[in-house]
């Protein structure tokens, strides 16, 4: 598969095609969400059941970014 | 054999407002919790503080703790969540406007603040309900708390006063002053006071019977309902005796998560959420809150409430001279614990209270079960 390009925060990440937006925000070094204690979080189970890789894709919030394929252009903000 | 002034048998929120309103009076106190502290209908609950006018004495109940949360305020932790958000009571027709403006009336009479909004200055304030709802009142200083916390707050008040928390311990018999624990332990204490929410087991002659509630809990969404959102046709479901129903009612959270709630089911006593229940109840809120449908819900669960035939809680002595009840508070459990609390302290000492005891007397128990017998 082609690589893709998506946006983490505002900055370009390059990954192989088929690549998890978790992996995206992991390449990228940013944490994926914060917790109501403000302590950063990020992917643990990495299945879809644990809801620690939660961002906001496209400008919908609390995606599940472990469950999500990259695509060209994707857009991701991470923290909230 | 230890003995008390009083043994207060169940620290959920009812429980430990007791046990702290006794233990600063200066009594020995012994709060017995078999279970999590505040883990029955305390935890499952929305911790709606709420005025609530289905009858006089509910409102003067409701009216004067609500006044005791708010003077509680500044010495709560954090952890409480106290937000003063409001409650809006939503009319969709004209007949449901009428009944607004009642309100407000019966309000105004009592000096309490209350404001009526029409169909603009509603949208305004809420901005993703609905088009053309007729209008609401608003209660400004309803407020919201996390319940369970509240309870740790109170118990651990009443600790500093000297009680004492029995954990892990069931009392099986309480009588003739005397509490005996389900290891055999015999406790004794001037007085006992039964708060037990649902579990009329030391109690059984009281009229309480478990009514069943489900609730939902989004993710976080900060803004997206800034009041706590309940419909005026909330009374109507909440007092149709045996049908299963659901009434919209929308909670903000500190976090920014919503909380949803409201059904009512009598006869369903498996805590299993039941997924029809659920649905019924989002497709309501859905019709109040369009954009609800596209937010994720984080979790699900179920709560029983604590309900009497004529609606009041049961407070006060029985015919055992020793043995106080505070039970059947239904939904208003968290709103109504302080003052609770001091009609415990009352009766338990004669202090001076502005309320008139009178209407949430057990004794009226035997009434109500002829008449709906």
């Amino acid at each position: 598969m082609p690589d893709v390009t998506v946006r983490v925060n505002g900055e370009a990440v390059r990954l192989p095609g088929g690549s998890t937006v978790a992996a995206a925000l992991l390449n990228a070094g940013v944490h994926c969400r914060t917790s109501v204690n403000g302590e950063p979080r990020t992917a643990l189970c990495g299945m879809g059941i644990c809801l620690e890789c939660r961002a906001t894709v496209d400008g919908q919030p609390h995606q599940r970014t472990c469950q999500l394929v990259c695509r060209d252009g994707m857009s991701v903000e991470t923290g909230s | 054999m230890e003995t008390f002034d009083v043994l207060i048998l169940g620290a959920g929120i009812v429980g430990t407002a007791c046990a702290r309103e006794c233990a600063a009076a200066g009594m020995r106190v012994g709060v017995v919790e078999p279970a999590v502290l505040g883990g029955g209908a305390t935890a499952a609950g929305m911790g709606h503080v709420v005025l609530m006018d289905d009858s006089p004495a509910q409102l003067a109940l409701s009216r004067f703790s609500r006044d005791l949360w708010r003077d509680l305020r500044a010495q709560l932790p954090q952890g409480v969540e106290y937000e003063e958000c409001g409650t809006l009571w939503l009319a969709v027709d004209a007949e449901e406007m009428a009944e607004v403006f009642a309100k407000r009336e019966t309000y105004a009479h009592l000096g309490v603040d209350s404001e009526v909004l029409d169909e603009k200055a509603l949208r305004e304030v809420e901005p993703n309900l609905r088009q053309g709802m007729t209008g609401a009142l608003l209660v400004p200083h309803d407020g919201v708390i996390y319940p369970p916390a509240a309870a740790a707050f109170f118990l651990e008040a009443a600790i500093a006063h000297g009680a004492r928390h029995l954990r892990g311990k069931r009392a099986i018999r309480a009588a003739a002053g005397e509490v005996v624990l389900d290891d055999g332990t015999r406790l004794n204490a001037a007085h006992i006071v039964i708060a037990t929410g649902t579990d009329i087991s030391l109690c059984p002659w009281l009229a309480v019977q478990p009514r069943k509630g489900h609730l939902v809990i989004t993710d976080r969404y900060p803004g997206f309902v800034r009041h706590q959102l309940v419909e005026l046709g909330y009374l109507k479901s909440a007092h149709a005796i045996t049908a299963d129903s659901v009434a919209f009612n929308a909670q903000p959270r500190k976090t920014g998560q919503i909380l949803l709630g409201s059904s009512r089911q009598f006869g369903d006593v498996e805590p299993t959420a039941r997924p029809k229940m659920v649905r019924r109840m989002l497709d309501r809120a859905i019709e109040y809150l369009p954009g609800l449908g596209s937010l994720s819900a984080i979790r699900v669960w179920t709560g029983f409430r604590a309900a009497t035939p004529d609606k009041l809680p049961y407070i006060g002595p029985t015919p055992d001279p020793t043995v106080l009840v505070a039970m059947g508070f239904e939904g208003l459990g968290i709103t109504n614990a302080p003052g609770t609390a001091r009609l415990v302290l009352h009766h338990l000492t004669g202090a001076q209270v502005v309320l008139d005891p009178a209407p949430y007397l057990p004794s009226r128990a035997a009434v109500t079960e002829a008449l709906y017998a």
